[in-house]
């Protein structure tokens, strides 16, 4: 089988063996059984019919207005992404999502790391059970549990606040299974050198043990930051303004503030707001994006 | 003596102090949450009463009385066992064809996995728009097919199987990403032998791609079926749990209880029997896991 190609590079390597590709497919094509190339066939159709509704909604959000309600029409207008930009405050929002966004990850780094520092490398009283405090966060997540933490949110005096958007997210105890998986399989070695150097433990952490680490970090931090960038439901409840709703709150609340179909070339052109940064971003670094979450899911 | 005493006490007291700022959060956004909804749970608290008084068992047996919330479990079901095996078959499929693809292999990634990508309040306003009646890019389609325009999302029969459907194309492409890591754990000289030997690429698949995809397959049920419990944000935009809670899933319906009707009580003991569930559900994923170590 071949191996996976290298991230970037991709683009510039096809093209300049695209003859030998081109070649090489055809040499395979012949190998193939038919059955085989029907199945082909059919993932490649597949593929296409999970790009239409991405399709229809781009088409939809540059149709001028009065055109996506009847027929089929080439026209093309940047109207509409204009408008919604007018009519609601999405530079707000953005800005609201990516501070949220942002100081998840950054608390998150460090807790994650110190934490994932004491259950690798240290022995101390307790260690079991506090494993397992971790463990309950695995199987129950905040997520699920947006009823209760209103109210902690409410006693603490938080409500409609990004803090109180961003608190329950502090600690992942995904990202110090992650960690910690990595920092044990550092080796013990680099660990005695360093203290025969007089490095302190702090030291040992900071200046070996996550530069060794970068690679996790990028995972964790892909997988954390889409997890926020999609939040829903716990923000919805949480904020009350303008100035604190992120952004799938505050399109979720202008698609519904239309009753009728006459809208639909606005709520494209906003959905499609939303969501460009994240593809483009995916488009390029895709390699990147899948490594993250392969290597997040497998642990 | 006494020095080692002295670094065991200094190794705890940094390893505590490490564990702090977690423990913190830990408690008060995981713990904390648990016993509290534990606790509501017992109480009466609503408008009515904005004191909380002690009733015991009584929302619990309110609940197992609220056809409501029958049919919003019976729902959750339903849309599990509709969407789970579906799309881990297809993001099976979509792997072993992503990994062997001849041509635009990374546009083939591309296409399945965007959906998961987006946010699911993004991918609710498309598929909503799908599916409008008249407007909708499916009512067009059938429109050329001399079918009556059909209002899927509006008819109790058919809205889950709208909403499973627009759940599989989201979810698919996620799980294809674990089963490419699973295939590239499969030792290639057992493909090389069978090449060798001359067997066919269906014997191949049955005796040795799937058998050694059965670790992955159990771990993308496990998230799959947790993953069916979690994601609601779709039915606030799309039917907003109708029309009659035909679509409205056990999260929604918490949210709903708590904030729509503030019956307090009664949402304690809702998120009290999702817990529940998620408990048995990890339960069943460190079982599965035994196995996996077992099989290796």
């Amino acid at each position: 089988m071949k191996d996976q190609s290298l991230p970037i590079t991709v683009g510039a390597a096809e093209s300049s063996v695209s003859s030998r590709q081109g070649f090489r497919f055809a040499r395979r094509l012949r190998r193939e059984s038919p059955a085989m190339l029907i199945g082909y066939g059919v993932m490649y159709l597949l593929a296409a019919l999970w790009v239409i509704p991405l399709l229809w909604m781009v088409w939809a959000a540059f149709m001028p207005k009065s055109e996506t309600l009847n027929g089929w029409s080439w026209n093309f207008t940047l109207e509409n992404f204009a408008h919604v930009w007018q009519a609601a405050p999405f530079a707000q929002y953005y800005l609201n999502t990516l501070l949220i966004a942002g100081g998840v990850l950054a608390v998150q780094l460090v807790t994650v790391t110190l934490a994932s520092f004491a259950f690798a490398r240290l022995n101390f009283w307790g260690r079991d059970i506090i494993f397992v405090l971790f463990l309950v966060q695995l199987m129950i997540p905040a997520d699920v549990l947006i009823f209760p933490n209103y109210h902690v949110i409410k006693e603490l005096n938080l409500l409609d606040t990004k803090l109180g958007i961003m608190a329950p997210f502090f600690v992942s105890a995904f990202g110090v299974f992650l960690l910690r998986q990595m920092f044990k399989q550092l080796p013990a070695e680099l660990e005695e050198a360093a203290v025969m150097e007089g490095c302190s433990k702090i030291g040992l952490l900071a200046r070996i043990y996550v530069p060794l680490s970068i690679p996790v970090y990028v995972s964790f931090a892909v997988v954390s930051i889409s997890h926020q960038w999609n939040n829903f439901l716990w923000p919805l409840i949480i904020t009350n303004s303008v100035e604190n709703r992120p952004l799938t709150v505050g399109l979720a609340i202008f698609a519904q503030s239309f009753e009728t179909g006459a809208q639909w070339a606005d709520v494209s052109a906003a959905t499609l707001l939303v969501i460009a940064p994240l593809l483009v971003l995916f488009m390029i670094f895709q390699q990147r994006f899948i490594n993250s979450f392969m290597h997040a899911g497998i642990k | 003596m006494s020095s080692s005493v002295r670094s065991t006490l200094k190794e705890n007291g940094f390893a505590w102090l490490l564990l702090l700022p977690s423990l913190v959060f830990l408690a008060l956004f995981t713990l904390y949450p648990m016993w509290k909804t534990g606790k509501i749970s017992f109480y009466q608290s609503d408008l009515a009463t904005p004191i909380p008084t002690f009733t015991g068992w009584d929302n619990y047996s309110r609940m197992l009385d609220d056809s409501v919330f029958r049919q919003v479990i019976g729902n959750n079901l339903w849309f599990a066992l509709a969407t789970v095996p579906a799309s881990i078959l297809l993001g099976m499929v979509m792997a072993i064809f992503a990994d062997k693809a001849i041509h635009a292999k990374s546009w083939v990634r591309v296409s399945f996995f965007y959906p998961n990508l987006i946010p699911m309040i993004a991918a609710a306003n498309v598929w909503l728009f799908i599916y409008t009646p008249q407007y909708g890019l499916l009512s067009r389609i059938t429109v050329w097919f001399n079918a009556e325009g059909m209002n899927l999302l509006g008819n109790p029969d058919t809205v889950m199987g709208a909403l499973a459907f627009m759940m599989i194309w989201k979810e698919a492409g996620y799980f294809m990403i674990f089963y490419l890591a699973g295939l590239q754990n499969i030792p290639k000289d057992l493909y090389e032998s069978a090449n060798v030997d001359g067997v066919s690429r269906f014997v191949v698949f049955r005796r040795i791609t799937f058998p050694l995809l059965m670790p992955t397959t159990l771990f993308v049920m496990i998230i799959a079926l947790t993953n069916s419990f979690k994601l609601v944000d779709h039915l606030w935009i799309m039917t907003k749990g109708g029309p009659d809670n035909s679509s409205s899933l056990l999260l929604f319906y918490i949210f709903e209880t708590a904030f729509s009707f503030y019956d307090q009580g009664m949402a304690g003991a809702l998120t009290v029997v999702m817990i529940g569930i998620l408990l048995i559900l990890s339960c069943a994923q460190f079982f599965g896991l035994d196995k996996r170590i077992h099989y290796r």
